[in-house]
């Protein structure tokens, strides 16, 4: 039985079969509608998130299989003092597979300790969101057509955006990557990230807080929100928040390739009149993470 | 100062100056009913300093608190007043129970029965971190 807490759970060949599997779903979406018959999934979000929820159920439905669990912790055991390894024990006698978030960091590894089935990491406070770096991976795949020599501007949030550590790590097994860090001082990527990521990898990387200038040699900007809840202070919050705006003038100067993903949701990071831009990836990349979701519950419940 | 040697215990000895006190709690030596002593700021044979805990009984000791505190140091094991048998810890790859997580954000924090443990990720540095939240163990300052 396996796993997914953290995306090095998967080895690159897995990673590389899971999106071939998700793009083969895209072309022939009816040979998978029955995969997953007879099975049910749990979706046990102990804080709420609406789109990653209703990504992994519908992956769920679209597969044949049933959805059970609960949106808000307040629904369930936990609001009576009743431990995660608890809860997922008595899930796991309910469901073959278990999607989970939790806001304590580690969570998920704690349910895998105790679970008759596989749990998948949807979220664990700060740290780690697999499946959202897969979803990034399987999109840049398919704007791209590779990964493989990319040049990927990260800009925003650098160190409390566990979206952009997790694609980081990821992008560490691909080979000629070039990572571009945008970020105002405050919110660099955290130096454990570039010592024991990209250095250890011997990545290519810079640092930068010119958006403008960087965007010049980019093939991916992937932006990201600057989280209010990662916050402790509400005026640092204020402050920072506004840094980097992904603006139509500011487009009209970047690459014709650059493909731009966010993770959603956005606050206003990204100007709504670009949306209609070709380059604008993250709705696309929105419909991605609901294939490689279904591509990876086929996989941990070992469905040909 | 004279401290008498010991008939049947412990002798750790080699500590990095320091660390005895440190060795002491981690290993809960406050807690055995028997003769203690502490010795800091020993001169080695070699002239240098060191720390030096002697345990007037033959206690089992946690060879992964002294691998992670000090792995330089070594556990003599006296029987009839003579050096029986003598270990140099090695640095642990897991440490169970020794440390605590301080991340509030860690699933340690919420749930007090689940363990502490922590992994060794980098031998070179002797970075240890949690194996929930992977935050990084802090060093022992001397």
């Amino acid at each position: 039985m396996r796993h997914l807490i953290d995306i090095l759970d998967l080895s690159p060949a897995e990673i590389d079969q899971l999106i071939a599997t998700a793009n083969d779903i895209i072309d022939h979406p009816a040979d998978y509608a029955e995969k997953c018959h007879g099975k049910k999934l749990a979706t046990l979000f102990f804080e709420p998130s609406t789109r990653t929820r209703l990504s992994f159920e519908t992956a769920m439905y679209e597969l044949g299989g049933h959805v059970i669990g609960f949106s808000d912790a307040a629904n369930s055991s936990t609001s009576k003092g009743e431990t995660v390894g608890d809860t997922i024990q008595v899930v796991s006698c309910y469901a073959d597979i278990i999607a989970m978030r939790h806001p304590k960091e580690g969570a998920p590894m704690v349910a895998s300790q105790v679970s008759g089935v596989p749990i998948i990491n949807a979220g664990d406070g700060g740290h780690n969101h697999p499946t959202q770096t897969l979803t990034d991976l399987l999109t840049i795949t398919r704007e791209k057509g590779h990964i493989d020599g990319l040049t990927i501007g990260f800009c925003g949030d650098l160190k409390f955006g566990r979206t952009v550590h997790s694609l980081i790590t990821a992008l560490s097994r691909y080979k000629d990557i070039k990572i571009v860090l945008i970020s105002p001082e405050e919110l660099r990527l955290p130096e454990y990230v570039k010592h024991e990521v990209l250095e250890h990898n011997n990545m290519t990387y810079v640092e930068t807080q010119d958006l403008d200038s960087a965007m010049q040699n980019l093939d991916v900007l992937y932006m990201t929100r600057v989280q209010k809840e990662r916050f402790f202070n509400e005026a640092d919050y204020l402050r920072l928040k506004d840094s980097y705006i992904l603006t139509v003038d500011r487009m009209e100067k970047a690459p014709a390739t650059m493909s731009v993903l966010h993770p959603l949701p956005r606050v206003n990071e990204i100007e709504k009149a670009l949306d209609s831009d070709p380059r604008a990836c993250y709705f696309r990349q929105a419909l991605c993470g609901k294939y490689i979701r279904m591509a990876l519950i086929m996989k941990l419940l070992e469905v040909k | 100062m004279v401290i008498d040697s010991i008939r049947d215990g412990i002798v750790i000895d080699h500590i990095k100056t320091g660390l005895g006190l440190e060795i002491y709690r981690l290993l809960k030596l406050g807690k055995l009913d028997c003769q203690v002593a502490i010795i800091q700021h020993a001169t080695s044979q070699k002239g240098s300093k060191k720390d030096v805990i002697k345990i007037d009984s033959p206690i089992e000791i946690d060879l992964d608190v002294l691998g992670y505190l000090d792995p330089g140091c070594t556990v003599n094991v006296i029987r009839d007043s003579k050096v029986a048998e003598k270990y140099h810890p090695a640095i642990p790859e897991t440490l169970t129970g020794v440390i605590s997580c301080k991340n509030p954000r860690c699933i340690t924090s919420a749930e007090s029965d689940l363990p502490h443990v922590f992994r060794l990720t980098d031998k070179d540095a002797q970075v240890y971190r949690c194996i929930y939240c992977e935050t990084m163990a802090k060093k022992i300052k001397i």
